[in-house]
């Protein structure tokens, strides 16, 4: 596909389609404090839940006595584990085909893990309950790495499940061995790198929650809930709770914020949901912020190790890469069922090259499960970091710059479609183009004058970039399912006799602005202007099956389904306005918003008016009204690209390291909303600055997390996020109907290499090859001391 | 205990616990669910409302600690029938994504304009950095009420 610098609208700004920066029609709501988030929303007679957790990471569940919470004013329940297991509602099934402890029967297996539930009038009362609440624990050695849960001597973490034996939660490959070893036996060089990519946590700013209203009379479910997947999560809570599927309805409101951490199903929705059930009133449940980040969905926590294999010449031969991922106590990352380590093996990245082996297992450990992919397309993150941290030392070992090391190993223009050796097809892309407009806008030839001279001056100034491909929008059925719900994607229209329509989608916005973006696609294809058009999601009783908001699929697949059912009406139109025309439909021009008779322009009918007749003057063999529904299964996923470069300036004392620029050049194909995409793209540079800069979560030796809250857990403020600057190209999708590739997460994806190889870049001279994420100060001052 | 409160220039009374917060007695005594609580530490911002002016994390204060003051929350900002120019100002930039951050941020950028008209890129930064969106990277926020800036010194110009 060619290869622009922009995308120029074809629908007028009154239109409103692909390529105009509307503002958001959400917006209105939000500024006025009319937003409806899960905590706005009270019902009558609604109680309140509360959760018990473990304050220890690993022990016996020895005994619990709640006679004393029990007797407390306005407390209606405790919920146990023992309860629970008498409803067979104990334990659920994870979406990686583990199963989870919903509460704690046995054993507690993470500091932070579901104990009991107290039931009250009032949040307040509820916490004061918990604390009345006894626990008898007998405690077990914590395994808080999981280099030592695969030690032959470590205690077993899943004692629940009867065939198991070791620690391990999976193991996986993809690639070709026999390749990979013959690529490294001829190689001239090889370069390795050992990484940890810490884990983090996605902690949107709304926490998750849920208010479950189980209407005693009739058994109807209601339950707003904080999903990405509403869809997905009535199927799960039908499979799980052995509901009637027809009698849950699942409202996603106003959702602040998901980055994946709204994606799995918790503990306590099934408890919140159990409780309404057994006391026949709405209950209420809402995380605090250290109850998200101690026991909700974590994203990363890899530990990978990568080579690669360089001919004389600095031509990449093959790669090998070997992965442990420290999973938690349960396995419950999600995921594609067929991809146990996600989509890593996108790991060749924008490279072109014969062989490629990556080797993955994952290992239980006494710490949160639920490796979600944050801000990602399962995995994808890992696989960009790894790719492009070798890409730099690979230029560094064998003295390339880094931009001719990559313009020689790019994939070029006409080999797309292009097949990896992991076996993706990678639909367009122009990786050399996005990398030179970069490199101009950023002054890359000066600012390597500036650092040679900068060296000689004993002053320390880097230069990182990374060139990442993503592979997103997962995706074609035949190969992509989650918990065996295939990964396709709905829209239904319905166009209204006065010309205005609604659109419903399978998919569900958490901020992205969807309500405005998915009316544009209609706007493009049909005519109608986008205000005229109103964006209904995340209720599964008025909306058609779909598999939900995460890996940036919304655009690749829901915005698929939108413009392909937007054109199934528009087939209709057709014949509609030649019945109104008195022509043959095959003798009709379209233009945004209107038919007209081939060779009289001035014979013309608008959609508005096409509506109307669907309604009042249809022909007669066709059906009334114009409303239709489309469910899109992506013939391909689509590989979103760019290049970003950061210029640092290093302080040797403290190892301290500032950002003086941020370039990034990104190709998400067509823009829908060009206004929005760059909003995207500023959050996830950000999350992916703090990735490299702050943000992680650790564990004390007896598995105490440290980032219970946000004096602990970094997150960036305004004061320390750098100042971005940005630029695009445009490669269209080629099998996607209007071109879009998705781009949620690509700066989230691409960025931390790019700050972590301007930090290396900047001591690589004094032999400093790695420093593992978070870059810390006394982190780089350490390297710059043992270098 | 029985308090009093001026929200938005309406006058509430609720007969609270010492310990109730403040927040919670916005949202669930009065009936405002404008101001978010996102994490009960401090540390975020989202509960931010003006307290006789001043902008306050009402996630940590007590309700009882502003008896008898004027607090205004993202539901009083609105100038008559119109929105404000820092209201304007999030909608024109793209100040917002997800939403929930946006009445904290709202409220600080209010009171910083209130202070200082014509701040600079820093001023805004410093002036919001007890507040944090995990959406926009900042970057249209800081526009945002840099476009408000402009709006209000035409305005008086």
């Amino acid at each position: 596909m060619q290869t622009q610098t922009h995308h120029k609208p074809c629908t007028s700004p009154e239109i409103g389609g692909v390529g105009h920066s509307l503002r958001r029609v959400e917006d209105a709501r939000f500024l006025q404090g009319a937003g409806n988030y899960v905590d706005d929303v009270n019902l009558p007679g609604m109680l309140h839940m509360a959760i018990l957790r473990s304050p220890v990471a690993h022990a016996k569940l020895v005994s619990i006595d709640s006679s004393a919470a029990m007797e407390l004013d306005g407390v209606l329940a405790v919920v146990t584990g023992e309860l629970m297991a008498q409803h067979n509602l104990a334990w659920m099934p994870t979406l990686s085909g583990d199963t989870q402890a919903v509460l704690a029967t046995d054993k507690v297996r993470y500091q932070g893990q579901e104990v009991a539930c107290v039931i009250a009038t009032d949040r307040y009362i509820a916490e004061d309950a918990l604390r009345l609440i006894d626990v008898d624990y007998e405690e077990l050695e914590p395994i808080t790495n999981p280099q030592r849960s695969l030690e032959a001597d470590a205690p077993l973490i899943r004692t629940d499940k009867e065939d198991v034996t070791d620690n391990v939660s999976f193991t996986w490959e993809a690639g070709d061995k026999d390749a990979t070893d013959a690529a490294f036996a001829k190689a001239a060089k090889v370069v390795s790198i050992e990484t940890h990519y810490p884990r983090s946590h996605p902690s949107p700013l709304e926490t998750c929650g849920i208010v479950a209203d189980v209407h005693p009379a009739t058994g109807k479910a209601t339950i707003y809930m904080t999903s990405q997947a509403p869809h997905a999560h009535r199927t799960l809570f039908a499979l799980v709770a052995g509901l009637p599927e027809q009698n849950i309805r699942i409202i996603s409101p106003d959702i602040g914020g998901g980055f994946g951490n709204k994606v799995p199903i918790y503990p306590g929705y099934v408890v919140a949901t159990a409780a309404s059930l057994l006391i026949g009133l709405p209950v209420k449940w809402v995380e605090s912020r250290t109850e998200n980040l101690i026991s909700t969905g974590f994203g990363r926590d890899y530990y990978m190790t990568g080579s690669l294999a360089l001919d004389d010449n600095g031509r990449i031969l093959g790669l090998r890469t070997d992965l442990l991922a420290d999973q938690g106590a349960f396995y419950s990352d999600a995921q594609p069922t067929k991809f146990r380590a996600g989509l890593f093996h996108i790991v060749t990245g924008s490279y072109d090259f014969d062989a490629a082996h990556v080797t993955a297992k994952g290992a239980f450990t006494n710490k949160a499960p639920g490796g979600v992919a944050y801000r990602c397309s399962f995995r994808v993150t890992e696989a960009s970091y790894l790719i492009e941290r070798l890409i730099q030392n690979a230029a560094n070992e064998i003295g390339m710059d880094p931009a001719e090391f990559r313009r020689m190993n790019f994939i070029q223009p006409e080999q797309f479609p292009y097949t990896s050796p992991t076996g993706f097809v990678y639909d367009s892309g122009d990786y050399e183009t996005a990398m030179q407009m970069a490199m101009d806008m950023v002054g890359y030839d000066e600012l390597r004058a500036e650092q040679a001279a900068a060296r000689e001056e004993g002053r320390l100034m880097g230069i990182g970039m990374a060139s990442f491909t993503e592979v997103v929008g997962a995706g074609p059925a035949h190969t992509y399912d989650i918990a065996g719900l295939k990964m396709f994607d709905s829209a239904e229209l319905r166009v209204h006799p006065t010309g205005k329509a609604i659109l419903k989608l399978g998919v569900k916005t958490q901020g992205q602005g969807h309500e405005t973006t998915f009316a544009q696609i209609v706007a493009e294809e049909l005519g109608i202007p986008a205000t005229d058009i109103a964006v209904m999601h995340g209720d599964t009783d008025n909306t058609p099956y779909g598999l939900g908001t995460y890996a940036s699929r919304s655009t690749p697949v829901g915005g698929g389904a939108t413009a392909m059912v937007a054109r199934k009406l528009r087939d209709k139109a057709r014949k509609i306005a030649a019945h109104l025309l008195e022509a043959s439909p095959e003798d009709l021009d379209w233009e945004p918003g209107k038919f007209s008779v081939k060779g009289s322009p001035d014979s013309s009918v608008s959609i508005q008016d096409i509506a109307f007749a669907a309604y009042t003057n249809h022909p007669e063999d066709e059906e009334a009204g114009l409303e239709g529904v489309h469910y899109y299964n992506p013939p391909n996923m689509t590989y979103p690209f760019g290049t970003y470069i950061v210029v640092v300036d290093l302080d040797p004392d403290t190892g301290v390291w500032t950002v003086r620029r941020m370039v990034a050049v990104d190709d998400c194909g067509v823009r829908i909303n060009p206004m929005i995409v760059d909003g995207q793209i500023h959050g996830g540079l950000t999350e992916g600055f703090a990735k490299a800069n702050m943000q992680w979560i650790t564990f004390d030796e007896d598995g105490n997390c440290i980032g219970s809250n946000f004096m602990d857990y970094l997150v960036p403020t305004a004061w320390e996020t750098p100042r971005f600057e940005l630029g695009e190209t445009v490669t269209p999708s080629p099998h996607h109907p209007i071109g879009a590739k998705g781009v949620g997460e690509s700066a989230t994806v691409g960025s931390p290499a790019a700050f972590v190889n301007a930090v290396i870049d900047a001591l690589a001279h004094l032999g400093v090859t790695n420093i593992d994420m978070p870059v810390l100060p006394d982190r780089v001052w350490k390297a710059i001391h043992n270098a | 205990m029985q308090i009093t409160i001026n929200v938005n220039g309406t006058e509430h009374t609720a007969d609270v616990e010492p310990r109730r917060l403040l927040v919670d007695a916005i949202r669930s005594d009065f009936g405002l669910r404008g101001t978010h609580i996102g994490c009960d530490t401090t540390s975020c911002g989202a509960c931010t409302v003006l307290v006789d002016g001043v902008p306050m994390k009402s996630c940590t204060m007590f309700a009882v600690q502003a008896d008898g003051a004027s607090v205004t929350t993202v539901e009083g900002l609105k100038q008559g029938a119109e929105l404000s120019n820092v209201q304007k100002g999030f909608a024109q930039e793209h100040g917002l994504q997800c939403g929930f951050c946006t009445p904290g941020m709202m409220l600080v950028s209010t009171a910083l304009l209130e202070e200082n008209p014509d701040p600079s890129e820093d001023d805004i930064r410093w002036a919001i950095s007890g507040n944090i969106c995990r959406c926009t990277g900042y970057v249209n926020i800081v526009k945002a009420v840099q476009w408000a800036a402009a709006q209000n010194g035409g305005e008086e110009g």
